[in-house]
């Protein structure tokens, strides 16, 4: 595990595969009758959002507060930002009251990255920064996968995805993508030729398609995306009505499906745009799985972070044989790098 | 020590060099009927007894002991495991993960539990044990049985049942398998 969590590249396919490996144990805590652990008592995790979210911040706090850990939380709407507070110096205040670990959400890409280096103490969990990376999501994404398929972080070997939606604006897809194919499955990326990403260059994906009937009945997960309407998809698109009799799932699309394929959707769910009421009640459909699931990933990825020797509030222990990757945060003060992307309001 | 926690314990360019054998696979055999016979008679039979597994070095034991318990006094003895890196009070001082699930199926309450481990040690382990068995509820006796009793405690921990007290160095290791125990130390490659 790197020091700080900004995208699925800090980790790696291991790095995956022991996140995966380590939220099987914090599942079993979730099924207990009492559902906590000791285990980051005297920790202090802060969520800073500077977007609206539901399960996101409900979710990191619920793992949070399972561990024991002190939770603070944060929304910009009813904070000093609101008197003209800059970014730098918010975030500045909150690491100035001792917090270990602070997630972060920001309509802009970068954000986190940036957090990183105005931050000497906490570690760095990006909850979703623009259209970069929600990296938490693609995780509880694989792991449910891995969940329905057997417990083995090997069945993705060859796995069939189709992500489905508006990939343009999209950081779940941006993660989704990077985690399944570093984990060895083939991505087919579905959407309006408006809503698809200019280039995918980089992206290690197998297809890219604007028929969605070609590639659901050889589909062993659909990941349906919603039509972020606050990000300017609506703009990209004639209408709602026509994306849906173009790429919604209806009940209809839904027969064309394996019947044992998987279909996620990181939510909110918009019933009757990418995803008809009817077929939001198929047996093969697992939002509500992964949102159980959300909080035992999210728990693993605070505890690698905050448990471990080399992450926060644990001086001298950088020689834990724990390598740091090439891809994580440079260390605090460092010139900023070619990967700068902060600052850039690229936000819809 | 499970496999998986020595590899992240472990110094790079260090292994593992196995020394003496201790016990052999048959002197293993031997002292698990014996830990048995030691339950039985401690506890007046099995009724109410669950054996606890500490993973992964202390599960193996346990369902051989349980075996063992069930040749003995004709009646199933429940084994469950527990997998303590969340309760360790060394957390962010040396790399702990979980090692494997834990799997405690019934209510503790009222019952007679067994802890079962391979090594005895600083006693950091069972103390953990301890507190995470609480989350199971209130049991009504909890002992401790341990293939190999090593020394160097440093909590007021000791054990019910022993398969072998072993005099060691502190940077010595003990290994615990199917095929005996093995003393040994961590020499650079």
């Amino acid at each position: 595990m790197t020091r700080h969590l900004l995208s699925i590249d800090d980790l790696g396919a291991d790095g995956i595969a022991e996140v995966l490996e380590v939220t099987d144990s914090f599942a079993e805590v979730a099924r207990r009758a009492i559902p906590k652990v000791p285990t980051l008592r005297g920790k202090t995790v802060a969520t800073l959002f500077f977007e609206d979210s539901t399960r996101t911040r409900i979710s990191f706090e619920t793992a949070a507060k399972r561990m024991s850990a002190d939770v603070l939380s944060f929304a910009a709407g009813a904070s000093s930002l609101k008197k003209g507070e800059s970014l730098r110096d918010t975030i500045e205040t909150i690491e100035a009251m001792g917090i270990d670990a602070v997630v972060i959400r920001h309509p802009s890409s970068g954000v986190a990255l940036q957090a990183t280096r105005w931050l000497t103490g906490p570690v760095v969990v990006n909850a979703g920064d623009g259209w970069h990376a929600h990296p938490t999501q693609a995780l509880l994404d694989l792991y449910t996968v891995r969940e329905l398929l057997g417990g083995d972080s090997r069945c993705f070997e060859g796995l069939r995805i189709a992500i489905v939606g508006d990939i343009r604006h999209s950081r779940v897809a941006r993660s989704q993508v990077a985690a399944y194919t570093a984990m060895g499955a083939k991505v087919t990326l579905v959407g309006p030729a408006t809503l698809l990403p200019p280039s995918v260059e980089g992206w290690g994906v197998e297809s890219v398609t604007s028929v969605i009937d070609d590639v659901l009945p050889a589909a062993d997960v659909v990941s349906l995306l919603r039509i972020q309407a606050e990000r300017g998809s609506g703009a990209f698109l004639p209408s709602l009505r026509e994306y849906t009799s173009e790429f919604g799932l209806t009940m209809e699309r839904a027969r064309c499906l394996p019947s044992t394929s998987i279909v996620l959707h990181p939510g909110p769910m918009v019933r009757g745009v990418e995803i008809s009421s009817d077929a939001a009640e198929l047996p093969q459909v697992h939002v509500t799985r992964q949102v159980a699931n959300g909080v035992a990933v999210r728990m693993a990825v605070l505890f690698l972070l905050l448990g471990v020797p080399g992450s926060a509030g644990v001086p001298g222990s950088a020689d834990s044989g724990r390598a740091v990757s090439a891809a994580g945060a440079p260390p605090p003060g460092a010139s900023s790098g070619p990967e700068l992307r902060a600052g850039g309001r690229d936000g819809g | 020590m499970a496999e998986r926690e020595r590899n992240h314990a472990r110094p790079r360019g260090v292994v593992f060099l196995p020394r003496v054998q201790v016990m052999s696979a048959a002197d293993v055999n031997r002292a698990v009927t014996r830990m048995a016979h030691e339950i039985v008679e401690r506890n007046h039979g099995v009724d109410d007894l669950v054996l606890v597994g500490l993973q992964t070095g202390g599960v193996p034991i346990a369902k051989r002991l349980a075996a063992t318990l069930v040749e003995l006094e004709h009646t199933d003895v429940p084994v469950g495991s527990l997998d303590v890196a969340f309760y360790r009070d060394d957390i962010g001082l040396r790399p702990v993960l979980p090692e494997a699930v834990t799997d405690i199926a019934m209510d503790l309450t009222g019952r007679t539990v067994v802890l079962v481990d391979d090594v005895l040690f600083t006693g950091r382990t069972v103390r953990a044990a301890l507190n995470a068995l609480g989350e199971f509820g209130r049991a009504q006796m909890v002992q401790l049985a341990v293939m190999v009793d090593r020394g160097h405690r440093e909590l007021p921990i000791r054990p019910d049942y022993v398969g072998k007290n072993l005099p060691t160095k502190r940077d010595e290791l003990v290994d615990v398998s199917g095929d005996g125990v093995v003393l040994g130390g961590l020499v650079s490659k």
